[in-house]
């Protein structure tokens, strides 16, 4: 199927297919980091942080520490997978292992490659947004059933998140140089996003600022939702990342098409 | 897209062109069914570049190529389906096993699965590679991982084998293990593109040489005709050769080649010719050959570094 001057058909599954192979060779070690990350960080925060924060104000509602960061940790866990799955683990793929070469002498276009490589992002952004939400879950801190809305937007988050990482393994000349687009954007993110303190804490021109991040609005949906609370909020934010899914996927096509096909 | 069409490949005034740089100029050529042809050429003569524009992979700069009669611009998913290519890195899946390797790859050309283990058990056997199938492609060495990469480029019964510089890099061995599956798939009337800058690979197995240089045809014919016509039947080689010889070659006008050190003079049709010029003019520093291919090449492309 074409669409405009993209070359899509469900053979990108083919794709997305040999990624869930290489997964499941290792799946223990691959379950083990979303298994035991979230006790890391409650351990740390709930026990840690919370006797010198108490509970925290965010828009009329009060929340310890704890319930408050959950969100947080789900929504920097789907970032991160996608992220770092279409950046490191993509760019590996296409430079060093050269599958991707080898996949165009087949019936696959670029476009399904790429494709397939970003739904595998996202793929792995919902394998481990579902285990750590189990483990949280089972300390109480997730709201069912509209907690498992959190699993469909993993998916989402993840398709942004990839996407993105998949413009940057598009234009970066050599694996090193990750380091900027994480330092420039993923750190902040990762900081300044509602994550670890509420925006109210920011200056204003800093929370209309942070309003841009993509990582502000899966927290936002990603806490609202665990809490049970439907706000015109969640749509916002799921707005927000499908706008971001429309600009960085076809962008990731175009500068790796341009970066491959010569 | 059968083996009834006439033509495998059919390119005509095919161009590719990287910025100012022209990669492959205005060529033409025909590859029958069956056929074993070789594209020959230095580092950068434009082989590789060729080779991606027939299976799809770069797009043309100017002209028109069809494979199986189907144009590869507009029709490149139909005609990947009828082709195997083993491209110059052993781009095999280092994440995967051997088996895993196979199957997967059948995937991508929509072989079901049943059938995929059928092709791939057959494969391996056909290439040695049997007791290998469950070890990771990483623990392979060279020339298993080539006789793999071969396997994969067959998985899909291809009508066209496309092998870009297929044994590059092997030991004498594994070469030849190589060419003795080629040899075998070229009997099964197999047509098959291939590069190389071995010379010995190319006589031993193309039906028709194609030498290019600086991205144009330079000659093309089957090995023994243009070894016949570009270097004849006999070499003399000359090591420090007298300057009186130099002068008796020019003024005689024999094809050779005027070296630093060495003269050599091809043509040996006239064998008195060559046996007077050892006597008179050489001691233990003449050796009397046959001509080759290699002679042909660096005749045609000269002898520069290419770098």
């Amino acid at each position: 199927m074409r669409i405009g001057r993209f070359d899509v058909s469900r053979r990108f599954i083919r794709v997305w297919h040999r990624n869930l192979i290489v997964y499941r060779k290792i799946w223990l070690v691959n379950f083990l980091t979303p298994l035991l990350e979230p006790l890391l960080y409650l351990a740390a925060f709930g026990i840690g942080l919370s006797a010198l924060i108490g509970s925290v104000r965010v828009e009329g509602m009060e929340l310890s520490y704890v319930v408050f960061i959950t969100p947080s940790l789900l929504a920097i866990t789907m970032m991160y997978n996608a992220f770092f799955e279409n950046t490191y683990t993509s760019f590996v793929r296409m430079y060093y292992q050269k599958t991707f070469d080898a996949m165009l002498a087949t019936p696959l276009s670029l476009d399904e490659v790429i494709t397939g490589e970003i739904m595998w992002g996202a793929t792995k952004s919902l394998i481990a947004t579902v285990i750590m939400l189990s483990v949280v879950s089972a300390f109480g801190l997730v709201r069912y059933p509209e907690g498992l809305l959190v699993i469909p937007l993993s998916f989402l988050g993840g398709i942004a998140f990839g996407a993105l990482g998949m413009v940057f393994t598009g234009v970066i000349p050599s694996i090193d140089m990750f380091n900027l687009p994480i330092f420039l954007f993923i750190s902040p993110m990762f900081l300044f996003s509602g994550t670890f303190f509420p925006m109210e804490g920011l200056p204003v021109w800093a929370q209309k600022l942070a309003l841009l991040f993509p990582l502000t609005h899966l927290v936002q949906a990603t806490r609202w939702l665990c809490l049970g609370v439907f706000r015109v909020e969640i749509l916002w934010g799921l707005a927000y990342l499908v706008a971001c899914c429309l600009v960085f996927f076809p962008l990731a096509l175009i500068v790796m098409k341009r970066r491959l096909i010569h | 897209m059968t083996s009834a069409h006439a033509r495998v490949i059919e390119a005509r005034n095919i161009t590719k062109r990287f910025g100012d740089f022209l990669a492959v100029d205005t060529i033409s050529f025909d590859l029958l069914p069956g056929e074993c042809l070789g594209l020959l050429g230095p580092n950068g003569a434009g082989k590789t570049s060729t080779i991606r524009m027939v299976y799809g992979f770069s797009p043309l700069t100017a002209g028109t190529l069809k494979i199986f009669g189907v144009d590869v611009s507009s029709g490149w998913r139909a005609v990947r389906f009828g082709i195997g290519v083993c491209q110059q890195d052993n781009n095999l899946d280092p994440d995967l096993t051997v088996l895993q390797n196979l199957e997967i790859f059948a995937g991508y050309f929509d072989i079901p699965r049943g059938a995929a283990r059928e092709k791939a058990d057959q494969l391996l056997r056909f290439m040695a590679l049997d007791h290998r199938r469950n070890d990771m492609v990483s623990s392979l060495s060279g020339g298993m991982m080539r006789r793999m990469v071969l396997a994969r480029a067959l998985i899909n019964d291809p009508q066209l084998l496309i092998l870009d510089e297929p044994t590059t890099g092997l030991d004498p061995q594994s070469r030849h293990q190589v060419w003795e599956k080629l040899e075998k798939l070229r009997a099964q009337g197999l047509s098959i593109l291939l590069t190389t800058h071995n010379m010995d690979e190319a006589s031993r197995l193309c039906d028709r040489l194609i030498i290019m240089d600086h991205g144009k045809i330079l000659v093309t014919g089957s090995p023994l005709e243009l070894v016949r016509e570009y270097a004849g039947n006999q070499v003399l080689e000359i090591l420090e050769p007298a300057d009186e010889l130099r002068a008796f070659v020019r003024a005689r006008e024999l094809m050779h080649d005027n070296l630093d050190h060495r003269l050599i003079i091809y043509g040996g049709e006239n064998d008195r010719l060559f046996e007077s010029i050892g006597r008179e003019y050489c001691g233990e520093n003449c050796i009397r050959r046959m001509a080759t291919l290699e002679d042909v090449f660096l005749r045609l492309t000269g002898r520069e570094l290419r770098e």
